[in-house]
Order: structure tokens, then C-alpha cells, then sequence
């Protein structure tokens, strides 16, 4: 008897549980994987406005011709490589001198290195344009210091554009993965360090051996966070350089967005090349998970 | 003596990355009190061109206070309606769990894969045919269901004591009332952490407004202050103090939540 209270009770908190689930539920299928779903029937079509038509892949075809494209693909890749590690691995530095017990002042530097993640894309975007501009802060510093002697176009040149960009994103994002690492260097016991270092292990060997294995979940959580954000990089594309020199740093989203919205709308097109980054993002995250899993 | 050496380099350390940091807001802070020439040459000490350039701006960007308005009012509403839906989630998830709620989270998490750019033409598209263009609705209608932060409700709910539940049970508290009257209150760190990563996002966010926000009386304030460097010649001062003034309000809130975000965030990756 009271068994089958039970059950029923059971069965009826797991519909009242449906039902807390049931907006969040809705609202992201509506605004994600129903347009996801869209785009890819759009990719396949052609034309503008109502007047759409099937193209076949023609416009998967296209992207294989498409030189602007190929080039913010390498782009994207380049941002990627270059300053997602070096991102990574500063902010998992500074966390674990952050965690050590007898350090002064974490809360301020704390605070001080997790600012940038405050500012807006677009405000730190125009900040960082405005100091790496030919009459801006950096040429102004460099000239009075006798470093260089005349003005450097840090933001028309396309090495030196891509890597403001780079120093921008690694100012703006170190300190929020950081965060992650201190949250999670918070459950590591300090005896197992003050263990390690009677045996006599150097900071070296307590970082490599402790803290990033047991930081290994977070580790892969802000790599596939990063790989994420990464790809779809468009304010910093859009404000800092506006895609240039010769569309030399513009991002895949920047494009799209181009193709999309100025000049005539190539929907079709457009996207097509987003079902590219989707499948990309996808197959990197999967990538990493595995590895992440196995170690 | 070894130890001295190390702790030294380890301070420096600090203090440099701290300086970098802070460097560039300070500049920008700094700036929004200099004339445009100052800025130029390179002058790092606060001036008294604040109110110049503030007429300045005002003159050249008359929708300043709309735009204001419009970013206070759209993060706003944003955060309050985010909050709700991905914490009803979140805990609906992990107190009611079972295999095929467990396989939805799974489902829904895919949903982090999918880039802004794949979804934003179908939803430009959906929203213009709602006739939904320029509106605050149409702005939150994409950001308010995040599977980040349905996840980090689940997380947080994790830690919430099992015996609240069945006690309120028993004093006769439907689940519903549970949820605001336990939770709720109980949850308040995961709330302030929820806060703020939302409101950052709603107030920061740019290419998602660009496409729908194309009245001019709904422009919010990153698209105001991108404007602004598009003259041919760029007046530093009052750019930077349209940047100071969109930045601002996110680190506002930064603050005074902070110190429940530091909880928030360790107790969701415990």
C-alpha cells in the first residue's frame, strides 16, 4: 500500500521535475537547433529575400573557390594556436601562485588581473586600437624612449595587426580562465604539496605532477571553451582592425557577417560557410574530449 | 637565500601582469580627462577635460542617454528572466534527475557547440517575420535559455542539502515553493556569479544588436561607442569617455557582487 503511495509520489515529482525543465527546454530548441536546423536547409539554397531557390551544394562548392575565405579560415586557425596556449598556460601559472597560503595581497592582485574581463568587447577592442595607432600611446612611448625612431603602423602592416590582436585577446581572457583554475585549485588539500615538497619536488615538478592532473577537468573545460569562443571571434576582428589589412586578419564570423548583411545579402552562402565553423567547433571538441578522457 | 630569490621573482612577477592589466583601463580612464592632443602625446595623468569632453560627446552622439536606457533596460530585463529559466532548469535537472532527463542535459549541451554565426541569419529572420526588430524582446530572445548557465545551476544544486527538500515537504510546501522559498535564498552566491556573467554578456553584446537593433532609438551602447571611431579624424579624448561610460556599469556590478562570485564559481566546479 504504502509502496505504491510511494511510487505515485515518485511519478509525480519526476512531472513536476519535467516541468522545471520545460521553458529552458523550449526557448533552446526554438532559438538554437530549430535556426541550426534552418541555416543548414538555407545552405543549400541560392537567391535573395523570398525569392530563394535550391542550389544543390553549390554553395559548399563555392567555399572551395572562395580565397577570402580560406584566409579568415587561416586566420581563425592562427589566433587559435598561437593564443590559446600561451593563454592557458600564463593563466594556470598565475592561479598557482595565487593558491600559494602565505602570499600577500591575493585579493588585490586577483582583482587586478580579472578586470580586463569586465570591459566590453567593443570597449577594450577601441582601447587597444586606439594605444597601437600610428599617433597612439605605444608609438608615442617607444619614440620617447629612443626605441624607435619613426612611427610604427603597427595596424596596417599584417604581422604586426595580428599580433596586437593576439596580445588583445590574451589580455582580455587571461584572467577569466584563471578564475577556473583557482576555483579548482581550491580543492586540492595543501598537504599533498607540503608531502611532494619534503620529498624534495621543485615548483616545476609540483605544478607538472600535482596540479595539472588534478586540474585535468578544467584544464579541458577552458581549452574547449577557448577552441569555442576562438572560432567565432568577430568584435575584435570588426573594431580593432576591421578585418585589415587586406582582409589580412578578418575572422570567418566577420565574413559571414559581411556576406550576410553589407552590399547584396548572400544568405545561401553565407550560410554554408557557417555549417563550415559548426562542423569545425564540432570535431575539435570532440577531439578534445577524447584526449582529455584518456589521460 | 634560494627562498628570498624566489619570492621576489614571484612578486614581480605579480606586480607586472597586475600593471599590464590595469594599464589600459587606467589609460582609458585617464584619457576621458584629456584633449585629443594630450592623449596623442602620450600624457598619463588625469586632466581636467572631463566636462569638455563629455559636451563633446553629447554633441556629436545625441543618443547617448537612449542608448544608455536601452543597455540598462535589455541587460535588465535579460538577467531577471535568464536567471529564472536556467536556475528552474539547472535544479529540475539535478534534484529530479533520471536517465532521460540526464540524456536531454546531454542533448541541450550540444547546443554550447552551435557558433552564433550558424544560428543568426535563421534568427534574424525569425525575429524580423515576429516583427520583432529594434525590440528588447527580440534583443533577450536568443541569451535568456544558456546551456552555461543551466549547467552551472546544476552544479550549484548539487550542494544543496537533500533534508531542506523533504523537511519543506513535510511542513506541506509544494515543490514549486521549495524551489523560490529554499532555493532561492539559499543559492544566493550562485545567483550574484549568475548575475554577473549574464549582465556582462547582455550589456556587452554586439554582433547580435547590430543585426536587429537597426533603429536608431534602439541602439545600445557598444554599437554607439564603435561609432564613434569611424570619423576620419578621431577625437581621443571623447572616445575614451564613451568607452569609459559603456565599460562602467559591468565592472559596477563586478563589484559589488564579487565577492559572492569568487563562492559562486568554486562551489559550481566542486
Amino acid at each position: 500500500m504504502s509502496g505504491k503511495k510511494n511510487m505515485s509520489l515518485d511519478r509525480r515529482h519526476s512531472l513536476t521535475g519535467w516541468l522545471f525543465l520545460l521553458p529552458a527546454t523550449v526557448l533552446l530548441c526554438w532559438v538554437s537547433f530549430y535556426p541550426m536546423f534552418k541555416a543548414l536547409i538555407l545552405s543549400f539554397k541560392t537567391g535573395i529575400g523570398q525569392n530563394m531557390k535550391w542550389a544543390g551544394t553549390a554553395n559548399y562548392e563555392r567555399i572551395f573557390e572562395d580565397k577570402v575565405f580560406q584566409g579568415t579560415l587561416f586566420n581563425n586557425f592562427l589566433y587559435l594556436i598561437i593564443q590559446v596556449p600561451i593563454m592557458l598556460i600564463l593563466a594556470l601559472l598565475l592561479a598557482s601562485l595565487l593558491n600559494s597560503r602565505n602570499l600577500k595581497f591575493k585579493g588585490l592582485f586577483r582583482t587586478a588581473i580579472f578586470l580586463p574581463c569586465a570591459t566590453s568587447l567593443v570597449a577594450y577592442s577601441i582601447v587597444f586600437r586606439s594605444m597601437f595607432s600610428l599617433d597612439g600611446f605605444v608609438n608615442s612611448v617607444l619614440l620617447n624612449a629612443g626605441i624607435i625612431t619613426t612611427k610604427i603602423n603597427w595596424l596596417t602592416n599584417t604581422g604586426s595587426a595580428r599580433a596586437v590582436i593576439i596580445i588583445a585577446l590574451i589580455w582580455r581572457w587571461t584572467g577569466y580562465n584563471m578564475l577556473f583554475y583557482l576555483a579548482g585549485l581550491q580543492n586540492i588539500e595543501g598537504s599533498i604539496y607540503e608531502a611532494a615538497r619534503i620529498d624534495g619536488a621543485g615548483p616545476l615538478k609540483l605544478l607538472t605532477k600535482i596540479t595539472v592532473p588534478i586540474l585535468q577537468p578544467i584544464i579541458l573545460l577552458t581549452s574547449i571553451m577557448s577552441t569555442i569562443g576562438t572560432l567565432q571571434l568577430f568584435d575584435e576582428s570588426f573594431n580593432l582592425t576591421n578585418g585589415g589589412p587586406a582582409n589580412s586578419t578578418m575572422t570567418m564570423s566577420h565574413y559571414i557577417y559581411k556576406v550576410s548583411f553589407l552590399n547584396t545579402p548572400k544568405f545561401g552562402y553565407a550560410a554554408a560557410m557557417s555549417f563550415v565553423i559548426l562542423i569545425i567547433v564540432a570535431v575539435l571538441s570532440f577531439v578534445q574530449m577524447k584526449k582529455g578522457d584518456k589521460r | 637565500m634560494k627562498k628570498k630569490l624566489n619570492s621576489i621573482l614571484k612578486y614581480s612577477f605579480l606586480i607586472i601582469v597586475s600593471i599590464i592589466s590595469v594599464f589600459p583601463l587606467y589609460w582609458m580612464v585617464s584619457s576621458a580627462t584629456n584633449t585629443s592632443v594630450d592623449v596623442i602625446h602620450g600624457r598619463l595623468i588625469p586632466g581636467l577635460h572631463l566636462f569638455e569632453n563629455f559636451k563633446t560627446l553629447t554633441a556629436n552622439q545625441p543618443l547617448l542617454g537612449t542608448s544608455f536606457i536601452n543597455s540598462f533596460r535589455n541587460a535588465t530585463i535579460q538577467t531577471f528572466l535568464s536567471l529564472l529559466v536556467c536556475s528552474l532548469a539547472g535544479y529540475g535537472f539535478e534534484i529530479y534527475h533520471d536517465k532521460k532527463k540526464d540524456r536531454l542535459m546531454a542533448i541541450l549541451m550540444f547546443s554550447m557547440m552551435v557558433p552564433f554565426a550558424a544560428t543568426m541569419i535563421p534568427l534574424f529572420q525569425m525575429v524580423s517575420e515576429m516583427k520583432l526588430i529594434g525590440t528588447t524582446i527580440g534583443f533577450i530572445l536568443p541569451a535568456i535559455s544558456t546551456p552555461v548557465m543551466i549547467m552551472l545551476f546544476r552544479q550549484s544544486a548539487r550542494s544543496f542539502p537533500y533534508e531542506i527538500i523533504e523537511a519543506s515537504r513535510v511542513d506541506g510546501l509544494n515543490e514549486i515553493q521549495i524551489f523560490f522559498r529554499m532555493f532561492i535564498p539559499t543559492m544566493r552566491s550562485t545567483y550574484a556569479s549568475a548575475t554577473i556573467v549574464i549582465f556582462m554578456n547582455a550589456w556587452n553584446s554586439y554582433l547580435w544588436p547590430k543585426i536587429i537593433m537597426v533603429t536608431s532609438e534602439s541602439q545600445t551602447m557598444p554599437m554607439l561607442v564603435a561609432n564613434l571611431i569611424q570619423a576620419y579624424v578621431v577625437d581621443y579624448g571623447m572616445v575614451m569617455l564613451g568607452v569609459t561610460i559603456c565599460t562602467l556599469p559591468a565592472v559596477i556590478i563586478f563589484f559589488l557582487l564579487q565577492k559572492s562570485f569568487a563562492e559562486g564559481i568554486t562551489g559550481a566546479v566542486k
